[in-house]
């Protein structure tokens, strides 16, 4: 163990920093994108809408299909040849998680709206809130709520796939870390710290999801 | 201001309602009775379109209930309806409970939608509950939030669906009461209900049905004088009884 030289972690404290802003706006933009668009998916595959939902079922099951790593290439060279411009691999990759996370998130938000109780909906409409307001005030609040737990799981397997842009060079946490321990040659190094970094955030976020989920059940 | 014509149901091959015929007059309180199964609860439902009917016709205040012209979310906030099993939204205080429907349907002020939501709330003797969640009240302080809400759309008439089967016998006469009055300030009401003491108290007229079919229509007095059907006569000496 004698041969470890940290002060490479230390040395580079900035760099890496910028690369886990990158892993962390990454996640979180994803979270975000990937809820609102699995919630459009999940409420209109509730909703039986005759060919919509079809529709909405069929994507779901097409990016369950696939390997995210996959997704993350496509979009790579789909989206600017889709735009006609490049728009740099932060956004290309952000619209894959956003799309790929969708397909994930829907049937997590599905299963908790149908976890409400179908009286509910009843109760909603026999003081004339129309569907969609019912929908809004009466059955997404109660359904996000006890599906809180499940979505920061989802978040935290999230963060760390978004590791998986290295595949188009994006400069996230590891592959800022691997740039300098190739560079400063401290491959063992960097990628221990590498994965207490990963370890650390996400054992934190189970712990904290569990306690949720403990809270919930009370 | 409901009248109910020659309403048929089917879910599938099972017909649960059988050719329904009844009416509720504006100010009456009519008491919907019978065995479980009988088809009570599904009709009260239709009433408001929470259930829609195969044949026949159902009317409230002028307009076809179903019919698809009309709109539906506009005639249910004209009634208001009762739960066997409450349904207040548990996610808000038992106030916002009784404010939702005011400001996103009446498109009432925030300032005036709580104020009546207040009045309502101490019209059902929960003034001092009116911050707490459904979790924290009893189940008949739970059913008097649910018929404040209902009241909060000034309806011109409510449903009760059976509206005193989930709570506990010492709750029940709190829960009751609040209906009594209702009916004695002259609330047109439609009551799904077990409870013959109060059909007997406050009751216009008392519907018995039995196997989707409404078997008696009668007068309240005429009802309890064992003039009726025999089914009607059997099914009270088995409810009456203990």
């Amino acid at each position: 163990m004698g041969d470890f030289d940290y002060s490479v972690i230390f040395n580079n404290i900035p760099f890496l920093v910028d690369g886990l802003k990158v892993t962390f706006l990454l996640t979180i933009l994803a979270v975000i994108g990937g809820m609102v668009l699995g919630t459009i998916l999940a409420l209109i595959r509730i909703a039986q809408i005759p060919i919509a939902s079809w529709l909405a079922a069929a994507y779901v099951n097409f990016f369950r299909s696939l390997p995210l790593i996959l997704v993350i290439f496509w979009l790579y060279f789909l989206v600017p040849l889709f735009l006609g411009r490049p728009v740099g691999s932060f956004y290309s990759v952000l619209i894959a998680f956003v799309l790929f996370e969708a397909a994930y998130y829907s049937e997590i938000i599905r299963a908790g709206i149908s976890s409400v109780r179908s009286g509910q909906i009843a109760a909603g409409r026999a003081i004339g809130l129309t569907y969609p307001q019912t929908m809004r005030y009466i059955v997404l609040p109660q359904a996000f709520r006890s599906m809180v737990p499940v979505l920061l799981t989802q978040a935290i397997v999230l963060f760390q796939d978004t590791s998986l842009v290295y595949v188009v060079g994006l400069k996230d946490f590891l592959v800022s870390a691997e740039l300098i321990a190739n560079r400063d040659q401290r491959l063992v190094e960097m990628f221990v710290f590498v994965a207490i970094v990963y370890f650390v955030f996400c054992f934190a976020g189970s712990l904290y999801a569990r306690h949720l989920q403990k809270k919930l059940a009370t | 201001m409901i009248s109910i014509s020659n309403a048929s149901k089917w879910y599938g091959d099972f017909q649960v309602l059988n050719d329904c015929t009844t009416h509720v007059s504006k100010g009456e309180v009519v008491v919907v009775c019978g065995p479980s199964g009988s088809g009570k609860s599904t009709l009260i439902k239709c009433v408001n379109g929470l259930e829609s009917i195969d044949k026949g016709k159902i009317m409230v205040d002028g307009d076809v209930v179903n019919d698809k012209k009309t709109n539906l979310n506009i005639l249910r906030s004209k009634i208001g309806m009762v739960f066997q099993s409450f349904e207040l939204f548990p996610h808000m205080s038992a106030l916002d409970n009784v404010i939702l429907g005011q400001i996103k349907v009446l498109k009432r002020s925030e300032d005036e939608a709580r104020a009546r939501a207040h009045d309502l709330m101490a019209q059902v003797g929960l003034s001092e509950h009116a911050g707490k969640y459904p979790a924290q009240l009893s189940g008949g302080q739970q059913q008097r939030v649910a018929i404040a809400r209902g009241l909060a759309m000034d309806p011109i008439a409510l449903l009760f669906d059976e509206p005193t089967s989930a709570l506990d016998p010492e709750m029940i006469n709190d829960v009751l009461d609040v209906m009594v009055n209702l009916a004695q300030d002259g609330m047109t009401m439609m009551v799904v209900t077990h409870e013959m003491g109060f059909a007997q108290k406050v009751a216009h007229r008392v519907v018995f049905m039995d196997e989707g079919c409404i078997v008696e229509d009668a007068p309240t007095d005429q009802f309890f004088q064992a003039q009726g059907s025999e089914r009607a006569q059997q099914f009270l000496s088995k409810i009456l009884t203990h």
